[in-house]
């Protein structure tokens, strides 16, 4: 074994939560949006919490509520179920990653702590375990922290959103599809992204004009993936 | 809101646990197969390309069916991020940038 002593103190917890602070604005504010779409969408206040607290994957539940209208029937409970999976298969590579890192620890502490797994702490988690530290608390305690804040932001946007009439006089209909254009930016890095989101947007327009409705989504990011897959630099 | 404020459609429940579940099985699922399964170089450029792929896709329908204005907001949206780097920021233009094309009359 290479990478021995993998420890967790609260001292660990207290530090990956205090990494998290200055990047706290941008989700209370994702959060602030959520409640804000929930509530235009007629969730109920407790339907809100759920989505948001039990899912704890912000892009997913933005594609969901995208999918979501009122009355659900279960063609559509099936559609949100899959959207939400196609847009956190990157979740299968990010935990694969952690693999080295926490593969040491308890496996009843590892698999509940997994549920806690996003972006954030696990780029936080990564680069401090490069920089030779071993105190899984840092994942954890900058997991905690995200899911906290995560949950409680719903809620002022919650009673925010549902104050407002008319979604398109402020303009919060383009609040979801400006969100995506703007995670769009940083992925960005050269004719592999060009030519994998031209066979995306290009297939996901055909599949909108014939069949309509959600599916776009699934043919546009197959056909992306593997666009992206197959060109070689 | 609608009815009660703590009530749950029981149907939306279900999806709200099917979404828990299948995002629980990817969190979980790739620290897993990790060690059991290689990932080729050719899975994991696929892999890479997905969020990008799907993000392309879930936006363009949106565009196609929203029009100009719709299609401006998000360029407005992209072009905030680029300068600053804040997602949060680019909505708040982009929502900006929509009432103000409405209260125009476009």
């Amino acid at each position: 074994m290479l990478n021995k002593n993998v420890t967790l103190s609260l001292q660990g917890c207290v530090r990956g939560a205090t990494m998290c602070i200055p990047v706290s604005p941008g989700i209370i504010a994702l959060g602030l949006v959520f409640g804000t779409v929930a509530a235009q969408k007629g969730l109920t206040f407790l339907e809100t919490i759920m989505i948001n607290s039990l899912v704890f994957a912000g892009a997913s539940q933005f594609v969901a509520m995208e999918v979501y209208s009122d009355p659900l029937n279960y063609a559509l409970v099936v559609a949100m179920i899959g959207v939400t999976a196609a847009v956190n298969m990157r979740m299968l590579l990010i935990g694969a990653s952690l693999r080295p890192w926490l593969g040491q620890v308890p496996a009843w502490q590892t698999y509940p702590s997994l549920f806690l797994l996003t972006d954030l702490n696990w780029l936080l988690a990564l680069s401090e375990y490069d920089k030779g530290t071993r105190d899984w608390g840092i994942y954890l305690g900058s997991g905690l922290f995200t899911w906290s804040v995560w949950s409680l932001s719903v809620v002022p946007g919650y009673f925010a959103g549902s104050l407002v009439s008319d979604p398109k006089v402020y303009g919060l209909d383009v609040v979801l599809p400006a969100f995506f254009a703007a995670l769009l930016v940083p992925l960005w890095k050269g004719k592999r992204q060009t030519v994998s989101w031209l066979f995306a947007g290009g297939i996901a327009a055909l599949t909108w004009y014939l069949v309509g409705g959600y599916w776009s989504i699934f043919t546009g990011a197959i056909a992306g993936a593997f666009a992206g897959a197959y060109l070689d630099d | 809101m609608t009815e009660g404020a703590f009530t749950a459609d029981p149907i939306f429940v279900l999806a709200v646990l099917g979404m828990t579940a299948v995002t629980y099985a990817l969190r979980a699922g790739g620290y897993w197969v990790m060690g059991r399964l290689p990932i080729t170089p050719r899975v994991r450029r696929g892999l890479e390309a997905l969020p990008g792929a799907i993000i392309v896709s879930t936006i363009l329908p949106i565009v196609l069916k929203g029009g100009l204005a719709v299609a401006l907001c998000l360029v407005v949206a992209a072009a905030a991020q680029v300068t600053l780097r804040k997602e949060y920021v680019a909505v708040f233009c982009a929502a900006g940038a929509a009432a103000a094309l409405r209260a125009a009359g476009l």
